[in-house]
């Protein structure tokens, strides 16, 4: 069954969408979607720090990726520009600075476009056991610390003064996204990773009535995502990974529509302070 | 100015929380500086103060949110804290039902949290959005989750505030109840200066510092408050009458009793003969009182 690389390519997609769902949520709620951008942005820098240094891709990644974040909150802290000014200096300098040094790289062949936009039909059978093996331990983490996250996304003073560290939360919180886009990077590049992470979350919120309930249809919905976008590709002859953004995007404009299973629309609650 | 000498104190019983000569700076500037504070087991703390007199910063440096610059803060050992904090704003994308809310930081079964619901008078609200609610249900809702977690010491910050005054009475209520049956300590910040909690043991007025501390005096004692609020209220709520030994003037200095203006002011400066003797009236008192 694993032969066919259509096959490989839907495991291997599935298996993420079901960990980026979840950690998604996260995300939304904590309005990180820009912070998540910026990791993965820098997730190029680690790219090509990694094959200066000869060691795995995934760990480079990983390493970078929480030295960007790790970065990001002690500037945030200083207090030098506004948190949005920094992440568009981070974001853009560390892409660019990745894409310098893989340009100067001339004695190694980079499939750069591969890592911008990821190469889901191409992953072998490691590939995919790393996604499962990798994918299942940062699900057991976040369940691990679901509660003490939550509390915190919710108001951090109550989960500090309730004793539930909120700073570590936000630590491993940021370690876990490292990994994931480390394990997503070869699935869905770079540049779509963060649609991933956002675009099944929103999709979710319309009909989810708790936390918990959200993050199971995010989970759903991004595999949806993935089972679409990759059959669509494979019938128009599209690119893969866009395909599969472009799917997401489908299902969350469908959640859009009025629809008479939704009763009350807690968007309506927005404007209240 | 950040001396880090070892401050041990000398066993109180029932000590919950004590502060002892507390202050925070922020950019060089201090938010508030030398609060004495003690909590027991069993006793409410009322702190007032007008806007910006540093309440939420002390109450945040008693239970450890905010680390003190200088000075010290001692919890009991496992001190279980229930805290309502001032303002929660929740991202509207994050779906929660008060049922959810009430286990948010530790578990709870189902009959626990229809007990506290009960007794928090949010009972009907149990599967309703948390977005959804009005100020004053938010903050029952707030409430019921820090009581069901049985706290040795809970935290109110400006319980009161979006509640008309009938549902104030009946929050004050609430609150004695609360600490009726469990004995736990309250600390308690209220936004307004002259009415408190009648069952407030302590009242600690501040204004970047410490400007006096005493018992309230109960409403029921005065026939034209009775009149005013009625016997239910008037039992729930006392008054609070400051004597205070120097006037905040507008422009950020002090004028002490002894009719010298300093910049700051400090009760180590000797411009404070003793605090319960000048009786000089609450300068800012009038305009944050009328605000409500």
């Amino acid at each position: 069954m694993l032969d066919d690389f259509f096959t490989r390519a839907l495991l291997a997609g599935v298996g993420l969408a079901l960990v980026t769902g979840p950690l998604g949520c996260f995300v939304v709620w904590r309005r990180m979607a820009y912070f998540g951008d910026t990791m993965a942005h820098s997730a190029l820098l680690g790219v090509a720090l990694s094959l200066i240094m000869e060691i795995n891709l995934m760990v480079g990644v990983f390493l970078v990726a929480t030295l960007a974040s790790l970065a990001l909150v002690f500037m945030e802290r200083r207090r030098a520009l506004s948190t949005d000014a920094l992440l568009g200096i981070l974001s853009h300098s560390t892409l660019a600075l990745g894409l310098v040094m893989v340009a100067f790289m001339t004695w190694v062949r980079v499939d750069l476009m591969g890592f911008l936009f990821g190469d889901i039909l191409a992953v072998s059978r490691l590939d995919i056991a790393v996604v499962y093996c990798g994918g299942a331990a940062v699900l057991t983490l976040l369940i691990w610390l679901w509660r003490p996250l939550l509390a915190a996304t919710v108001n951090t003073d109550i989960a500090q003064a309730e004793g539930l560290k909120p700073e570590r939360s936000r630590l491993i919180f940021m370690l876990l996204m490292a990994a994931v886009i480390a394990i997503a990077m070869k699935l869905v590049g770079i540049l779509l990773i963060t649609a991933l992470l956002i675009i099944p979350a929103a999709t979710a919120r319309r009909f989810a009535s708790g936390p918990e309930v959200m993050a199971a249809l995010a989970a759903v919905v991004g595999a949806l995502s993935v089972i679409g976008g990759l059959t669509a590709s494979l019938q128009f002859d599209t690119p893969s990974g866009p395909s599969i953004v472009v799917a997401a995007l489908a299902l969350f404009l469908l959640s859009l529509m009025p629809s008479p299973l939704v009763g009350n629309d807690d968007r309506a609650t927005e404007a209240k302070p | 100015m950040l001396k880090k000498q070892r401050y041990s104190p000398e066993p109180k019983d029932g000590m919950l929380v004590e502060m002892h000569n507390a202050g925070v700076s922020r950019n060089g500037r201090w938010l508030v500086r030398g609060v004495d504070l003690l909590v027991r087991r069993g006793e409410i703390v009322t702190l007032i103060g007008p806007n910006g007199s540093g309440k939420s910063t002390t109450a945040k440096v008693a239970i450890d949110i905010v680390k003190p610059s200088e000075g010290h803060a001692h919890r009991a050992p496992r001190l279980k804290v229930g805290y309502v904090p001032q303002k929660v704003s929740l991202d509207w994308t994050l779906p929660l039902s008060v049922e959810r809310l009430m286990t948010l930081t530790a578990p709870a079964s189902r009959d626990e949290i229809a007990t506290a619901l009960e007794e928090a008078g949010v009972a009907h609200l149990a599967g309703r959005q948390v977005a959804a609610l009005s100020g004053g249900e938010f903050q029952r809702a707030l409430l019921a989750r820090a009581m069901l977690r049985k706290p040795d010491l809970l935290v109110l910050d400006e319980p009161v505030q979006g509640v008309d005054f009938t549902g104030e009475v009946a929050l004050y209520e609430l609150i004695r109840d609360i600490r009726d049956r469990t004995g736990c300590g309250i600390l308690m910040i209220s936004h307004d200066l002259h009415i408190v909690m009648a069952d407030t043991d302590t009242v600690i007025c501040l204004n970047g510092h410490v400007c006096c501390r005493g018992e309230p005096q109960s409403v029921m004692d005065s026939p034209e408050y009775r009149k005013l609020f009625g016997t239910r209220a008037a039992e729930a709520l006392a008054l609070y009458r400051h004597h205070h030994d120097h006037t905040h003037l507008a422009d950020g200095r002090v004028r002490h009793a002894d009719g010298t203006i300093t910049e700051h002011c400090h009760p180590e400066d000797g411009h404070h003969p003793r605090h319960d003797n000048a009786g000089v009236e609450h300068a800012q008192a009038k305009g944050v009182s009328d605000a409500r």
